[in-house]
């Protein structure tokens, strides 16, 4: 092939290449963007296929019926109470694991790591676990959320290898002839160095926890206690089952349109948060999840 | 030292140890009274009950072609797709569709499975909409069993493609620009660089990751499957960890559930294995 060939195969791969790019931007954003348009428009209009670029006769009725729904709130409220509580708690026992895993020095090091790292192939499974958190008393309390599940084998590995590769040895020998002691060089000298892998793993767990259902759903009875994942199940999924499957369509008509209202806008109500939260983080959770695969 | 690990060592004993040693209760007839010990022992009785019962095989065939659809369909594209995106010069452009690839990520898969019933709903849905407009019937994709593993399985493409080719696309970042260089001189098309240079490099990657991704085979996405799950769709939608938590859970058969959870884990771990040695056969690169 000679050059000039190469460089118009080259060009037709460019031009294609910038085609699937455009399509897969085109088809991951217009499912969001759709979502936000149909929140603000008539419902009429959404459910009979007239709204698809811009929003149609723009209404806020759904974001009002919101914000006046108490059980949704509660939710909200109870969520990030469960996101906080257990982001604090978790990545505070990652970020102590993980160090005391990366320290070359410390006896028994390698008998820790495959202790941690066994349970990644293989676990006790569903029942078992409920078991324990049943017998520990924590069902139907928010602790059998947090807890059970406050720390993964995964992450206290890119925990590790983060500290493996970032904090200079030279650093802890510095420390350790001025007689320091390990805690006080841990907090002093290591987590001030440290903020990237803390951002990240305080963003894996505050998006776990913000949008997992499957603990609350076993461990929870009290509807006071739900997160806010749970009452999004039944505004989203339960009674869409129920609508789907019956014929006559007339009944349904007001129920049908009620909840078409809401469902646009509480989608977006609840997945700002994180849809906002994660392009800060970015640049940072690139590189952890490259050390923690990489690595390991 | 030893103290800083001291919560994450209980952590661990807890919430994955002592689960490990629940599980005798597979081999057992639970009672809460006498407690996971104290209850007698019935040996295989369990597993013989869940292979003959009449959902067995459903349930397997089930479990086996999601997760096989799923390692065909949902494991290359993101390969694909950073290999793509490597090529793209204009910097910001890539970056702009790295952020909004990652974003469905960070959406909860309730929401996710909300979204597929508002764009699949059989009357008020776009995609019916559109079938209506070129004169098809519409369809109750929700409600149907052939169309379920499709949904799924491409859904979650939707959500976690961009996300997925992040450890793909730091890989090609760290390509040694010289190679390219010398095989543009040589007169090398793009896509020959792609499958003779690129590919390559992030070979040992692919492998490590496709070994973890077999060794999770047949449990992921049961949360995601469960919430899709209705009375319409539910020969073939029913998976092993569905079944799982809806006998032990909400059936309260403790043992029973427990015996099924275990075959479960015990393929996956022989499926690791089996995956981890032919890796080491044939490559460097393996897990251990």
């Amino acid at each position: 092939m000679n050059a000039k060939q190469r460089v118009g195969s080259d060009k037709i791969f460019d031009v294609l290449n910038l085609f699937i790019m455009l399509l897969i931007l085109l088809s991951v954003a217009y499912p969001l963007y759709f979502i936000v348009i149909a929140s603000v428009s008539n419902p009429d209009q959404v459910s009979s296929g007239n709204v698809l670029l811009l929003p149609r006769h723009v209404t806020f009725e759904g974001y009002i019926r919101l914000f006046a729904d108490a059980g949704l709130w509660l939710g909200y409220l109870n969520s990030i109470q469960y996101a906080v509580i257990g982001t604090l708690l978790s990545t505070s026992l990652t970020l102590c694991g993980g160090y005391v895993l990366s320290r070359h020095d410390l006896d028994g090091r390698s008998i820790l790591s495959l202790f941690v790292v066994l349970t990644m192939f293989f676990s006790g499974g569903i029942i078992p676990t409920y078991l324990v958190v049943k017998d520990l008393g924590m069902t139907n309390t928010m602790w059998a959320l947090i807890i059970p599940n406050a720390v993964s084998a995964f992450h206290l590995i890119i925990a590790r290898t983060f500290f493996e590769t970032n904090i200079p040895k030279e650093l802890l020998e510095a420390s350790q002839v001025e007689g320091s002691s390990d805690f006080r060089f841990f907090t002093r000298i290591v987590l001030p160095l440290s903020r990237p892998i803390i951002a990240v793993l305080a963003l894996f767990s505050i998006a776990s926890l913000w949008n997992s259902y499957f603990p609350a759903l076993i461990y929870l009875r009290d509807r006071s206690l739900y997160p806010l994942q749970l009452i999004l199940r039944e505004m989203l999924i339960m009674n869409e089952v129920q609508q789907g499957a019956a014929i006559d369509a007339d009944d349904l008509a007001d129920m049908q349109r009620l909840a078409g209202l809401m469902k646009n806008a509480v989608i977006i109500v609840s997945s700002l948060p994180m849809l906002m939260i994660y392009p800060f983080v970015q640049k940072h959770f690139v590189k952890g999840m490259m050390i923690g695969s990489i690595k390991n | 030292m030893y103290l800083l690990f001291l919560p994450v060592l209980i952590y661990f004993v807890i919430f994955h140890y002592w689960p490990m040693y629940g599980l005798q209760i597979a081999f057992k007839e639970y009672s809460a009274i006498r407690g996971i010990g104290g209850s007698p022992w019935t040996g295989w009785t369990h597993f013989e009950r869940f292979y003959q019962s009449s959902q067995f095989w459903i349930i397997i065939k089930n479990t086996v072609l999601i997760n096989v659809y799923e390692l065909l369909v949902a494991f290359p594209i993101p390969i694909l797709f950073a290999l793509l995106l490597n090529q793209i010069g204009n910097e910001r452009f890539k970056k702009t569709v790295q952020t909004i690839t990652y974003a469905p990520h960070f959406i909860s898969i309730v929401v996710v499975v909300g979204m597929l019933h508002i764009f699949l709903s059989p009357r008020t849905g776009m995609l019916n909409h559109l079938l209506v407009l070129f004169g098809a019937e519409p369809v109750f994709f929700m409600g149907s069993e052939g169309w379920f593993k499709s949904i799924f399985v491409f859904s979650g493409v939707w959500q976690n493609m961009g996300w997925s080719s992040i450890v793909y696309v730091a890989a090609l970042s760290g390509v040694n620009p010289d190679m390219h260089e010398a095989a543009v001189m040589d007169g090398a098309s793009k896509l020959q660089r792609i499958m003779r240079i690129d590919l390559p490099s992030i070979q040992p990657i692919i492998v490590i990751l496709l070994i973890m991704n077999i060794g999770s085979f047949m449990s992921v996405g049961f949360e995601k499957i469960y919430l899709m799950q209705n009375a319409l769709n539910l020969d073939a939608s029913e998976v092993i960890q569905t079944y799982v938590y809806k006998t032990g859970l909400l059936g309260a058969q403790f043992s029973y559930s427990t015996a099924i959870g275990l075959v479960n884990a015990v393929i996956n771990f022989m499926l690791l294995a089996a995956v981890n040695q032919v890796a080491k056969k044939y490559k460097q690169t393996s897990l251990w």
